[in-house]
């Protein structure tokens, strides 16, 4: 009986049969991949992007130099020169990422005491030169204007699980 | 000067007309084609194709056309240029001269001759020459391989096309392109008798064509893509053109052998309303779906694999069905009489 079913089976090519209609089952099954840059993957409230430098409400600079995330970075990509300010605080005069060297391990975000450099939600942010990849303490204030919602809400979303 | 008119001059634009009206519409399939192929594939591997030229994408096996077309034909140092050259005009040539001899609907034909199915088979068999002197011009070693591949290939699978084309033949008694069609407006379509037949005859054009499971002379993993290694620009696009027209044919030969050519599928109402080549089109264009499904489907088979099942399976198997046709045949008294 069992040579039978054998020599029926690879006679009529049953396998092969099998196989066909299981792929033009998947013809009408929901497609996995998206539209890319009309549409995008859900993200994390913990996804690591682009940096932004934060400023209170006030406009103030939430950033106080205290070098951790300098110290704490291990692609030593953070640069920050600080001096204090004509009104005595103590501020950065310079913070510089080197994009190129960053490896988006978000310890610099973990190691600010006032939420000043964050890790956005923006990761196309692709240059045509290596030069536009340095970016400087305008270049991260200026982001974080532009991204200040989207990270307010998603410091917000994470908030309960720190 | 009347004379040369109607004898030399008028034939002559009729003939062009005629070559015209088979071929736009052919290149212009080709070209929906590799459209089609790229969106059905997507779909059973559940991605999106090409969907940015035009509405749906549909633009660009155009897009994808006029890029080659503006590309630099690179003609390698060591390659035998003038074979080089010939080699891809000669895979497309031989793709479109089939079509003289197939019928769209009762009379529809260039050209209606009497060998009409020896002449098919005798096209389709110098398909090989196109790869082998591509392969062999090209001096380089993935091209040679794949060239030997192909020519075994092809030779060997015609063994088996042969032998089910003789088959259809009996049933026939002609070897006229047309009759075969007539012949199954009278009784059925020949799948239903021959079926087994149909079967090896579409997996043996699968072969014929290189496509998978059988595209061993293209097999990316092992020979890069074959023949096709140092070929660029416009000659690559004629090898591709050439590839895609052999499909489209190979799959109106099944039809007309198989499928009733232009015949609707029930002679009544509904059915017989709609033309005869609209049907011949639909035909293929289902057949030409199972092409790309197959292509989703299977994986390539292993180079003996592939000599195995054309030389230990479908000939004796075909030519055991050969027998037993002509056996049938003439035990019922069946014997077609022209």
């Amino acid at each position: 009986m069992g040579f039978i079913r054998n020599s029926a089976r690879s006679l009529l090519l049953w396998e092969i049969v099998e196989g066909m209609a299981l792929t033009f089952s998947y013809m009408f099954r929901k497609r996995v991949t998206i539209n890319y840059p009309y549409e995008k993957g859900p993200i994390s409230p913990r996804f690591r992007g682009e940096h932004a430098l934060r400023r209170y409400p006030n406009g103030e600079e939430r950033c106080i130099a205290c070098k951790l995330c300098e110290a704490i970075c291990p692609a030593q990509a953070i640069t920050i020169e600080a001096e204090p300010r004509a009104d005595g605080s103590r501020r950065t005069t310079r913070y510089d990422i080197d994009m190129t060297k960053c490896i988006y391990c978000g310890y610099c975000e973990e190691a600010c005491p006032v939420d000043a450099i964050v890790e956005g939600p923006n990761f196309e942010f692709a240059t045509e030169t290596r030069e536009e990849l340095f970016y400087d303490k305008t270049k991260l204030l200026a982001n974080g204007e532009r991204w200040e919602r989207e990270i307010a809400a998603n410091i917000a979303a994470d908030a309960p699980y720190r | 000067m009347a004379e040369l008119w109607s004898i030399y001059l008028l034939p002559g634009i009729i003939i062009l007309a005629q070559i015209l009206l088979i071929i736009v519409p052919l290149l212009l399939s080709v070209a929906m084609l590799t459209y089609f192929e790229r969106k059905i594939m997507a779909a059973m591997q559940l991605r999106m194709g090409p969907n940015v030229v035009g509405p749906f994408g549909l633009l660009q096996a155009f897009a994808d056309g006029a890029k080659l077309f503006f590309k630099e034909t690179v003609l390698p140092t060591s390659a035998n240029k003038i074979i080089f050259l010939i080699a891809p005009m000669l895979t497309f040539v031989l793709s479109l001269v089939a079509w003289a001899v197939i019928p769209f609907d009762d009379g529809m034909v260039v050209s209606d001759i009497n060998v009409g199915i020896l002449y098919l088979f005798a096209i389709s068999s110098l398909g090989v020459y196109g790869i082998v002197m591509a392969g062999w011009a090209s001096n380089s070693k993935y091209p040679f391989l794949s060239a030997l591949r192909s020519a075994a290939q092809m030779v060997s699978y015609e063994v088996s096309i042969g032998f089910v084309i003789i088959t259809v033949l009996l049933c026939v008694g002609s070897l006229n392109v047309s009759d075969v069609v007539r012949a199954q407006a009278e009784g059925m379509w020949f799948f239903i008798p021959l079926f087994p037949m149909f079967i090896i005859f579409f997996i043996s054009a699968l072969a014929e064509t290189n496509r998978h499971p059988f595209d061993l002379p293209e097999a990316e993993a092992e020979l890069v893509a074959g023949y096709q290694v140092e070929y660029s620009s416009m000659t690559f696009a004629l090898f591709f053109l050439g590839e895609y027209a052999n499909m489209i044919l190979m799959s109106g030969l099944t039809t007309i052998l198989f499928l009733g050519g232009w015949l609707p599928p029930f002679d009544i109402a509904p059915f017989n309303w709609i033309p005869g080549p609209i049907w011949f089109f639909l035909k293929i264009a289902v057949l030409l779906f199972v092409f790309v499904w197959v292509r989703a489907t299977l994986p390539r088979y292993r180079y003996d694999q592939l000599m195995r099942l054309g030389w230990k399976v479908f000939l004796p198997f075909s030519l055991f069905w050969v027998v037993l046709t002509a056996g049938v045949l003439v035990a019922f008294d069946l014997v077609p009489q022209t």
